[in-house]
């Protein structure tokens, strides 16, 4: 079946200090445990799936331990409690060797700091990681010239990273990580370090190569337009802990506490959200021969059809008739 | 020192510290001469009898007991015949010819051939100068002698060092087992490793080769452990998140990334074995350090004075082709590799080929093997070095008499008298009240520990005219060192002027600074400690100058915008927020001075270093002179009190 995750994640517990089991299951705040016991729980009781071929954005403020997380499906950094259910198995009972296969074959990561090596050239980091699996070298080359076409960088096999801009440093580091044809990828804000104009360019790079080859992708940012936009599914952390996980439209139409409210007030929320989240009942005395909309429509898109008709809008999918969206709705939405 | 790190803030330990003194110049007053413990030269204790004995035993059993035969003799005849094989191929005649395998001509080539492999073309041609130079010094075959002990305990050293190095940066357990070792190695004064040295492995090449390794490999390791500790843990986190395993990473991502670091590392190396390699002449290494020794020995400026040159020169060589190697090593990624690798293996081709065909010239025919003896300037580099040390010994000599009176009636007889002059249980009560008042009751119980140490070991009254020597000469490091310090601190331009000549004092040899101090005062204590200073004075004023450098900039122009004159400012700002730089610099400055001042017994500064050197060439002083060695890490220890520092590595003088 098509929907068996490729990583669950349960009850998830990292904590960093002396004696980390004492703090797994404790209900207190991270300030209080870190008086009482000296530990800092970065990351607290988190449980999530990822399904194949998804996009799934994990995001909170610095320091909401993002990063920490994502080490622990990897084993950068060792979880203090929980399951880690790759394909079925579980992460943490793997013995070094499977470990080492499942990095080498099957996980694969981008770095916020490219972490390029400085002494080798392009197209030696992009080979970097079939070469520490064994492969010889005609193969990985061919393998590394593939990828590096892939991400545009074909013309720089020869470069040094130094000798290369951000942008494209990072796209060395997205190529090292794709040569493997790893079946998870994992970005821990991948496009902090660059600046607005090419981190842009760079969303709409993943976007294309998750058309293209179609990776599941778990992906850590601080930015909440980053998450809009590339994520099927969001996570927000705070101080460790899970605090709403959805889609990015039940993340902004149904912020689940004050945190998340704060974090999502500043998006144009006809950007993101859908005719699903303003729709109402027909009236009993509406007309219902206006033109007809999917509920999954972004309303934004929807404005001028909706604006522009003189009848209610009808909300239908697969035929059946869901509600009705007005000028009225549409124009409450927009000045809120 | 000690004055120093007397908190301001305390008023009243100042006093306290005041009535000490006064007791004590009180106290020298009344009772001069009583109880010093003198101790002839030539003098024993029954601990130094006992030492000769046991010695005596050692030497009868070298050949029987199991530890020296199958553990001592190895190394020593395995250190021996490697110092010995090398000097085969370039220093001694060999294999039953009249030369060496590679003549004067072939080493030349070959220097060459490896200085613009591994550097570039500028290095080798100032390697080909520096080598022709040994010859027309008249010293080719010392200066071989010297290389060859040099690079043999060099190889030895990195061999050691570089593994030991890589693993002092992979495990936190380990480095902090070695770091204190590594300290203890580069505090010690290298004269002292010597005597033990030779109890175990004779006097001879095996002995030097060992000295030299004690002092060349605590660089080679630290650089190595800091290179590798240093290397970006983001890199490191992508290659095992790909799957690497340690030895991986270790082997494509730290190595690497540390080899620039490592290179600077051989550097220091290699300078530190030079310096060793020329003082363990002391036991009979071959070389330039022993013809330097002799002519101190025999006041022979001039001789003194070519020799040493010799050595600077080798200094400025060595150093010169291993920091443009560490800079070979940086550029060459970016440029070097965008030429083709074709064009690199042709060039070093053609480098090797050429060094190979002189090479076997110099292996056939003697006007190659032989450097030819009416090129020889030696003689006159000697009769002019004489000829100026003369003129002016003669027409400086009312300056240098001026100086030599006030420093020695105004300063060292003083201390001397005080020190050396007193009833041994006065200096005792003093010293370790005064340390009590400065560190406490730690260094109280070090300082009581020490100085009874010395009193068992025979040699109270030497270690203390030894140990006014040193205070004296640390005095004058530290007003040059401030005073200095502070210049170079404040002026961008005296830093430029200044830094370079530093950093060349500080890679010269220990045994060149007193050749032209000996030549300026003549054999005396007061050359001892000149050569002193001018050996510490490098380290203490770069340290003093980053220590100012170090006072943020907000605060200098926050006391200047309130109107503060540039004396308020040096006085009232820079040097109070630098005191840990000065701290620092007069804990090391006095290491530095130890050194020297023993050291400065070949040239008539007597007490510690004399008995030292004494225990190299007498049978029946030998126990005596190993006391000696002990009594001087003593008093490095007790003047360190204890709190040892690590020796800040010696910065990349290019
Ligand atoms: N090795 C460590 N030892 C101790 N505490 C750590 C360690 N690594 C992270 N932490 C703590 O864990 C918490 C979460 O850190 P983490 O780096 O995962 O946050 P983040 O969400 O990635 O933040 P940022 O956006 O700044 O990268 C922080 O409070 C941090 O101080
Ligand atoms: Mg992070």
């Amino acid at each position: 079946m098509k929907d068996q995750p490729v990583l669950d994640v349960r009850g998830l517990w990292k904590v960093f200090g002396p004696k980390p089991e004492r703090a797994v299951g404790s209900t207190l705040s991270r300030q209080e445990l870190k008086e009482r016991t000296g530990c800092v729980a970065a990351v607290r009781d988190v449980s999530f799936t990822v399904r194949p071929g998804e996009v799934f954005v994990v995001m909170g403020l610095s320091g909401s331990g993002k990063s920490t997380l994502v080490r622990c499906l990897t084993r950068l950094v060792e979880p203090t409690a929980g399951e880690i259910l790759f394909d079925g198995a579980d992460i943490r009972q793997a013995d070094e060797r499977r470990l080492r296969e499942l990095r080498r074959h099957r996980l694969a990561m981008v770095f916020q700091h490219f972490g390029l090596l400085p002494h080798r050239c392009v197209l030696d980091n992009v080979a970097y990681g079939l070469e520490i699996r064994g492969s010889a070298r005609p193969e990985r080359y061919k393998r590394a010239r593939e990828v590096l076409e892939l991400v545009g960088l074909t013309g720089f096999e020869n470069s040094y990273p130094d000798q290369l801009s951000g942008g494209m440093q990072q796209r060395v580091g997205l190529a090292r990580a794709l040569a493997v044809d790893p079946d998870l990828l994992l970005f821990d804000e991948p496009f902090s370090a660059l600046d607005p104009l090419i981190r842009r360019e760079m969303q709409n790079e993943i976007i294309r190569l998750h058309h293209e080859v179609g990776k599941t992708m778990v992906f850590i940012t601080h930015d909440l337009s980053e998450a809009l936009k590339l994520g099927d599914r969001i996570l927000i952390m705070r101080d460790g802990a899970l605090v709403q996980m959805g889609t990015p439209d039940e993340v902004v139409g149904a912020p689940a506490d004050d945190y998340v409210r704060d974090f999502v007030s500043d998006v144009p929320r006809s950007h993101v959200l859908t005719l699903r989240w303003i729709m109402r009942e027909a009236l009993p005395d509406e007309p219902l021969d206006g033109p007809e909309l999917a509920p999954d429509l972004v309303i934004r898109e929807a404005v001028h059809t909706v604006l522009s008709a003189d009848r209610p809008v009808r909300v239908v999918r697969e035929g059946e008739l869901l509600g009705v969206v007005t000028s009225a709705e549409i124009l409450e939405m927009i000045a809120r | 020192m000690i004055t120093l790190s007397v908190p301001a803030r305390l008023p009243a330990r100042r006093y306290l510290a005041g009535a000490i003194v006064a007791a004590w110049v009180l106290g020298h007053a009344l009772l001069a001469g009583r109880d010093t413990l003198a101790l002839g030269g030539a003098e024993l204790t029954p601990l130094h009898e006992g030492v000769n004995e046991a010695w005596d035993t050692v030497d009868d059993n070298r050949n029987s007991n199991p530890f020296f035969l199958y553990f001592v003799n190895y190394i020593r005849l395995i250190l021996d015949e490697s110092v010995k094989f090398v000097q085969a191929l370039i220093s001694q005649p060999s294999f039953g010819r009249p030369v060496p395998v590679l003549g004067w001509l072939g080493v030349v080539a070959l220097a060459a051939a490896v200085t613009y492999i591994f550097g570039n073309i500028r290095v080798a041609l100032l390697t080909v100068a520096g080598f022709v130079s040994f010859g027309l010094l008249g010293l080719w075959a010392e200066s071989m002698d010297t290389l060859a002990l040099t690079l043999t305990a060099v190889a030895y050293s990195l061999a050691v060092g570089i593994p030991l190095g890589v693993w002092a940066g992979l495990s936190g357990r380990f480095n902090r087992f070695v770091t204190p070792v590594l300290d203890f190695m580069q505090t010690m004064p290298t004269f002292v490793y010597l005597a033990p040295l030779t109890l175990f492995f004779l006097i001879g090449p095996a002995s030097a080769t060992i000295a030299t390794m004690i002092y060349a490999i605590p660089p080679a390791i630290r650089i190595t452990a800091h290179a590798i500790r240093e290397v970006s843990p983001v890199t490191l986190e992508a290659s095992s998140s790909l799957g690497a395993t340690s030895a991986q990473s270790l082997r494509h991502v730290r190595l690497p990334l540390a080899r620039r670091t490592i290179v600077v590392g051989v550097n220091q190396t290699i300078m530190a074995a030079l310096s060793m390699a020329t003082i363990a002449a002391l036991i009979d290494a071959p070389g330039l350090g022993k013809t330097v020794l002799k002519a101190l020995q025999t006041l022979d400026i001039g001789a003194a004075f070519n020799a040493g040159l010799a050595i600077v020169i080798m200094a400025v060589v060595l150093d010169r082709a291993t920091t443009a190697a560490s800079h070979r090593v940086e550029t060459q990624r970016r440029t070097g590799r965008l030429r083709s690798v074709f064009f690199r293996r042709v060039e070093v081709a053609v480098a090797l080929g050429i060094a190979a065909v002189l090479g076997y010239l110099s292996y056939t025919y003697v006007w190659a093997a032989e450097f030819p003896a009416g090129a020889n300037i030696g003689s006159y580099v000697r009769r002019a070095a004489d000829a100026a040390s003369v003129w002016v010994q003669d027409s400086l000599s009312g300056f240098t008499d001026a100086l030599k009176n006030v420093i020695t009636y105004g300063l060292l007889n003083p201390f001397e008298s005080l020190l050396a002059g007193s009833p041994w249980w006065l200096v005792f009560a003093v010293g370790v009240g005064m340390a009590a008042l400065v560190g406490g009751t730690r260094a109280a119980i070090i300082a009581a520990a020490g100085l009874a140490a010395l009193i068992g070991l025979g040699l109270w009254q030497d270690s203390m005219v030894t140990l006014a020597a040193t205070l004296v000469a640390t005095i004058l490091v530290m007003a040059l060192g401030v005073a200095t310090g502070v210049w170079i601190g404040r002026s961008d331009r005296a830093d430029a002027v200044l830094r370079p000549v530093l950093d060349a004092g500080q890679t010269m040899p220990a045994f060149v600074y007193l050749v032209p101090i000996l030549g300026l005062f003549g054999p005396t204590r007061f050359t001892a400690i000149i050569a002193a200073v001018v050996f510490a004075a490098p380290v203490a004023i770069k340290l003093v100058a980053e220590g100012i450098r170090g006072v943020p900039p907000a605060t200098v122009e926050a006391a200047r915008s309130a109107g503060s004159s540039s004396w308020q400012l040096i006085t009232k700002v820079q040097l109070p927020m630098a005191r840990g730089a000065v701290a620092l610099a007069a804990n090391q400055g006095l290491i530095y001075v130890l050194s020297m001042v023993v050291v400065g017994g070949l040239v008539g500064a007597g007490a510690l270093g004399y008995d030292v050197v004494a225990g190299f060439s007498q049978h029946q002083l030998r126990g005596k002179g190993l006391a000696a060695g002990l009594a001087i890490v003593v008093l490095g220890i007790v003047l360190d009190r204890a709190r040892v520092r690590p020796r800040p590595e010696r910065t990349d003088s290019g």
